[in-house]
């Protein structure tokens, strides 16, 4: 083949994929870009682009109006704190499962993803009673506690395909040079794996921070997170175009980021690893 | 010191057994090499030994105490594996370091016993570098010192060597068996290859399917092999059996002779036939004979022999070498001298 | 590689793992289950009793439900076969060279991140809104009505959100099934004479088989539970007309308070997820080899 029908034909791809590519993403751009707009502008006809007056004051008035700060900062300690707890719990789970397989090993992984499989309205009622008796309704230990045992399996089934990968002499090892449990898990194991459980907290961390079932259903005010706070914007008053992209724009651009460097432990994660 | 006694053990992994009820008493200080067929049980049986399997039953003692249910931590045994299983984001410094930092020794302790196993195996200059940056021989010797800085009661290998090249292979052996003179501590030293075991080891455990077929000296086992499993397993190219009248004129149901005891003549001898192929190594030539009365005999000459494919020879064992065998392969008592 | 200490230790490292997921799941389900048998509203506290299956003859007869259940199943079945049709097409696309792959891959896989209230807030209103919506405009400039998307074809608008979201995910694990594919198969197939086509319908598709089954019952088992993408944008109306099984239980339990209707939805709900379930866990479970 000539190279020049090559470059050609390249050229055509990079056209079409970009102008793919700029279509799907327009959403998120157009979001971004109307942050930045007056209200009046975001609202205006024919839509300007990048010609118009650029301002910070819907971030300024999305925080005065409405404490923006408080549910970023839920959004952190919900998502980040079932991950955490959903790690510490996960750990010594995965490295059974992986260093010391028995018979009913795999029965156990196949459950725990089953239990992932359960739609959540099947024990909403029950969560949404067992939270209000409790005090656990609209507070953030609550819907830790939800989101660390709705991401649980998936904690569990990452770290275990990581753990896998480690040779299991390098364990044996360190039991023959005097470790114990604890020893072999925390100096051995658990630096040997740091990229993998790296991805494994990014994603849940993405995934617990996206979640909107939960979080909408067992959270008014104080412990709302962004999911539900951005919800609130669905009956609004007056113009509001640009501050519900600039709380939007917040709301997304640190885990869009966090998601992009994840990318290949996305389809690892998400499919437990019926998909390389 | 590091005596290491197993009396009557087994291992069954659910209904398979691979170790039937099996005893084996290691003297203290002795080099003792398990050597088999892969899938023989020597792996699994230092395993037992280092406590990283349970025995189903039976029980192993060291150094005079039952440590059957010891935790391998609890044994005072160190091992070197087939993978080195080197800790990667260690520095060589705190690889060798961490059996002491379990043992919760001091700082300078742990220094001094580190720098000294570094010199002891030419690792000074590499202490601040990560097993990843090391050369296979390099791995080797951390994983060596690794274990010596512990002054366990016995080193287990296992496969140690299997990832070298011959090269490298030839020369740790060496360090090995100079490193078991120096300490004169127990080592128990698992290979499939017998080069290693005829050149390392005081003892040799021969082990097939799990059983012991005998215990013995290298020069035991090469001259006297209890049955025809050891007799084939040991020495290079293995032994000639015949079966058949051949073996019937002497007594027994087969016969063997080992490729250095048949010499070789282009005039006459006990077995005639015709060179198939001749490997010359130089210092030997191994010539293979295709015999019509025996069927194929490999037999080794010492330097150059000039016989080439095709060529029509004579075989004839040397007197007082020939090994006979019962229907079941066991040893018979060394032959009558016949003509 | 176990001895009766590592054992043990191993029970008592998945215990709570096992524990915390056996009371999550096995507790408010049967709770749920409880709960669906009793004449239960917490709007009339301490009139409850236990009525059988009455709750569940009312919520599988009311029409309700069956407009529920035919949403859900459109939605699902239309998400799933644009995702499909979509992700394969891109994936294809994607796998080909061309200047700036990298950042285009990062482009079409963003609106994953985007977090379910975000996106569809943002498509009704900036982009959805018959009067102030980008939409509007467009067809303005074009010189059309505006349609009213939420308003006039509802439940399409919602799948078309759906399927914003879901795209990069089909897209992105489909790719990854189309780069493990060796290239020399298809070098082989073209020097056989196979053309472009022939060469995607006899080797591409079915080295795709497997991961376009796991896209679509992983998708199956997640487009069940759409919620938030309803609650923001049309709150499961008009009528009817975007109510799906979750949204229905949602509204019966937390908006009416029938805790005993609600709980015989969702344990119908969990029937249905069940029903995939299955095939999902059979899936996985022939990949996972222990």
């Amino acid at each position: 083949m000539a190279r020049a029908t090559t470059a050609s034909r390249k050229l055509g791809l990079t056209l079409l994929a970009w102008t793919i590519g700029i279509v799907i993403f327009f959403p998120i751009l157009w979001t971004a870009l109307t942050s930045f707009k007056t209200e009046a502008e975001a609202i205006a006809s024919p839509p300007s682009f990048i010609a118009f007056q650029w301002t910070l004051e819907n971030y300024a008035e999305v925080q005065s109006r409405s404490d923006y700060a408080l549910h970023f900062m839920n959004s952190v300690i919900i998502s980040l704190g079932s991950t955490l707890v959903g790690l510490l719990i996960a750990v010594p789970a995965a490295w059974s499962m992986a260093f010391v397989p028995s018979r009913r090993t795999k029965d156990v992984l196949m459950w725990m993803l089953s239990t992932k499989m359960l739609p959540p309205v099947g024990v909403l009622i029950p969560i949404y009673l067992l939270f209000r008796d409790t005090g656990l309704l609209d507070s953030r230990t609550g819907l830790v506690i939800v989101l660390t045992l709705i991401n649980l399996p998936i904690i569990v089934w990452m770290l275990f395909t990581y753990f896998r990968e480690i040779p299991g002499e390098i364990l044996e090892a360190a039991r023959m040079d005097g470790a114990g449990l604890k020893a072999e898990i925390l100096y051995v194991l658990l630096p040997m794996a740091v990229p993998g459980i790296a991805s494994t907290l990014l994603l849940n961390v993405i995934l617990a921070w996206n979640e909107a079932f939960w979080t909408l259903s067992l959270s008014a005010s104080q412990s709302a997170p962004l999911t539900a706070f951005i919800a609130s914007y669905s009956s609004p008053e007056g113009l509001f175009y640009a501050k519900l992209s600039a709380a939007s724009t917040m709301a997304v651009a640190p885990i869009l980021v966090l998601g992009w460097f994840s990318q290949k432990q996305l389809v690892r994660g998400l499919t437990f690893g019926a998909v390389k | 010191m590091g005596e290491i006694v197993l009396k009557q053990i087994t291992k069954s992994f659910g209904d398979v057994s691979v170790i039937p009820p099996l005893d084996l008493t290691i003297a203290d200080g002795e080099f003792v090499v398990f050597v088999g067929p892969s899938g023989c049980g020597k792996s699994t049986l230092l395993r037992l030994i280092a406590g990283l399997e349970d025995v189903s039953s039976g029980t192993i003692s060291i150094d005079g105490k039952d440590a059957t249910r010891l935790p391998p931590a609890g044994r005072g045994l160190a091992m070197v594996f087939q993978s080195y299983a080197l800790y990667p984001h260690m520095t060589v410094r705190n690889n060798i370091a961490f059996p002491l930092k379990m043992a919760r020794l001091d700082k300078a302790a742990i220094d001094r016993k580190v720098e000294a196993a570094a010199a002891v195996l030419n690792l000074t200059g590499y202490l601040d570098r990560r097993p990843g940056q090391l050369s296979g021989g390099q791995r080797q010797r951390v994983a060596i010192g690794r274990a010596i800085v512990r002054e366990p009661t016995a080193f287990l290998f296992d496969e140690p060597l299997s990832n070298l090249d011959a090269a490298l292979r030839v020369n740790m052996r060496l360090e090995i068996s100079e490193l078991h003179r120096s300490l004169a501590t127990t080592m128990i030293y698992v290979t499939h290859d017998q080069v290693e075991a005829m050149t390392m080891a005081d003892k040799i455990v021969v082990l097939n399917a799990g059983r012991i077929e005998q215990v013995g000296s290298p020069i035991e086992l090469y001259s006297r092999p209890c049955n025809r499993f050891v007799a084939g397993f040991i020495g290079s190219p293995r032994m000639n059996f015949i079966e058949g009248g051949e073996a019937a004129a002497e007594g027994a149901h087969a016969i063997g002779i080992r490729p250095e005891h048949l010499a070789l003549s282009t005039e006459s001898g006990r077995w005639s036939g015709t060179v198939s192929v001749s490997e010359h190594l130089g210092s030997d030539t191994f010539v293979y004979v295709q015999s019509p009365e025996v069927g194929t005999l490999v037999a080794r000459a010492g330097g150059e022999v000039p016989v080439r494919h095709g060529d029509r020879v004579w075989l004839t064992p040397q007197a007082g070498k020939l090994h006979r065998f019962d229907p079941q392969g066991r040893a018979m008592s060394r032959e009558k001298v016949l003509s | 590689m176990a001895t009766a200490h590592s054992r043990a230790a191993a029970r008592l490292t998945m215990a709570p793992a096992v524990v915390l997921l056996l009371g999550w799941m096995l507790i408010p389900l049967a709770m749920t289950l409880y709960f669906s048998f009793l004449r239960y509203n917490l709007l009339m506290p301490g009139s409850e009793e236990w009525i059988g299956t009455l709750n569940y003859e009312y919520f599988l007869t009311d029409p309700a439900f069956f407009a529920a259940l035919g949403n859900t199943l459109a939605l699902v079945g239309g998400v799933l076969a644009l995702t499909l049709c979509g992700g394969i097409l891109l994936a294809l696309l994607l796998d080909q060279p061309f200047w700036g792959r990298g950042i285009v891959r990062l482009l079409v896989i963003a609106p994953f991140f985007v977090m379910p209230t975000v996106s569809a807030l943002v498509w009704k209103n900036m982009l959805m809104n018959p009067v102030n919506g980008l939409f509007a405009s467009l067809a303005r400039a074009l010189g059309l009505q505006p349609i009213d998307f939420l308003g006039e074809v509802p439940l399409s608008s919602i799948v078309m959100i759906v399927t914003w979201q879901w795209l990069p995910f089909a897209t992105l694990i489909l790719l990854t099934a189309l780069q493990s594919l060796d290239r020399e198969r298809l070098e082989a197939a073209e020097m056989d004479g196979a053309g472009a086509l022939d060469r995607f319908i006899h080797i591409i598709l079915p080295h795709l088989a497997r991961a376009i089954t796991v896209v679509t019952l992983i998708q199956t088992i997640f487009l069940l539970s759409v919620f938030a993408e309803i609650l923001v944008t049309t709150n499961g109306g008009p009528g009817t007309a975007t109510t799906n099984i979750t949204y229905l239980v949602y509204a019966l339990s937390l908006l009416q308070f029938d805790v005993g209707g609600g709980s015989a939805g969702g344990i119908v709900a969990v029937v249905l997820a069940n029903i995939v379930a299955v095939f999902l866990m059979r899936m996985i479970g022939r990949n996972l080899d222990l």
